[in-house]
């Protein structure tokens, strides 16, 4: 039976630029990151831009996404950085943070990782919403190390913004 | 000046650091390529959908009826 374990989290006192999961152990079959984000970009949305090892290459993801009642799906090749991750930003209802999880299985294994992501963008309109579902892929055998995540468009994550890591074991 | 938070996960310890001027300057550039790489897959994209909605048009069906061929 899969047991999580919480290995660290950060729920952000003030303003924040990026956050990074260093030294994260090999203890661990998989990883699951929780995440409540809303960033500063003047917009109801942002998207988050999640690097693995400080490495920017060698990523893609194939996405399904809703944006109001229009569904799309597309494909990022060769991208620097995993995205798109939607998530909230500064014109998005008062106090509403995306609801976000990223998986990423047998990431200590020697070849390359699949991730896997469910986001929604939490807004009070009848249109300007959004939930995406994402399977990317980092094509690199080193076992993960740490994870950054930073905001593409705007400068900041905001305060109670929160980033949640757990390791799986016996997944 | 914006900071980054860092979190050791062998320790637990929660470091926040100031951001460096190079390290602005690589994230304003991750920026940059993380949303050129999103237009260019964009640009894609619309191609594609303007060059579906040519053949149906030559086709002279709908893109229900295009489904149901390939049904």
């Amino acid at each position: 039976m899969a047991t999580y374990t919480l290995i660290s989290s950060n729920v952000l006192s003030s303003s924040a630029a990026s956050v990074t999961f260093s030294a994260i152990p090999a203890t661990y079959t998989d990883l699951v990151l929780r995440i409540s984000a809303r960033s500063d970009n003047a917009d109801y949305n942002e998207n988050m831009l999640i690097t693995i090892n400080s490495t920017s290459a060698n990523y893609s993801t194939t996405y399904l996404r809703a944006i109001g009642s229009t569904a799309s799906s597309g494909r990022n090749s060769s991208t620097s950085s995993l995205n798109p991750v939607y998530v909230d930003a500064n014109t998005a209802t008062s106090n509403t943070f995306s609801s976000t999880e990223v998986y990423i299985p047998s990431y200590i294994v020697s070849q390359s990782k699949p991730i896997s992501g469910f986001t929604t963008v939490e807004n009070n309109s009848a249109t300007s919403n959004i939930i995406s579902a994402t399977a990317s892929l980092w094509g690199n055998s080193a076992a993960i190390t740490t994870l950054n995540f930073a905001p593409v468009y705007g400068t900041n994550w905001l305060s109670t913004s929160s980033f949640y890591l757990y390791g799986i074991s016996n997944a | 000046m914006p900071h980054k938070i860092i979190v050791d996960c062998s320790t637990g310890e929660t470091t926040e650091v100031e951001l460096t001027a190079e390290e602005i300057v690589d994230q304003e550039a991750a920026q940059k390529a993380a949303e050129a790489e999103r237009k260019a897959q964009e640009v894609i994209a619309a191609a594609k959908a303007t060059a579906k909605a040519a053949l149906l048009d030559k086709l002279g069906i709908t893109a229900e009826e295009a489904t149901l061929l390939l049904s």
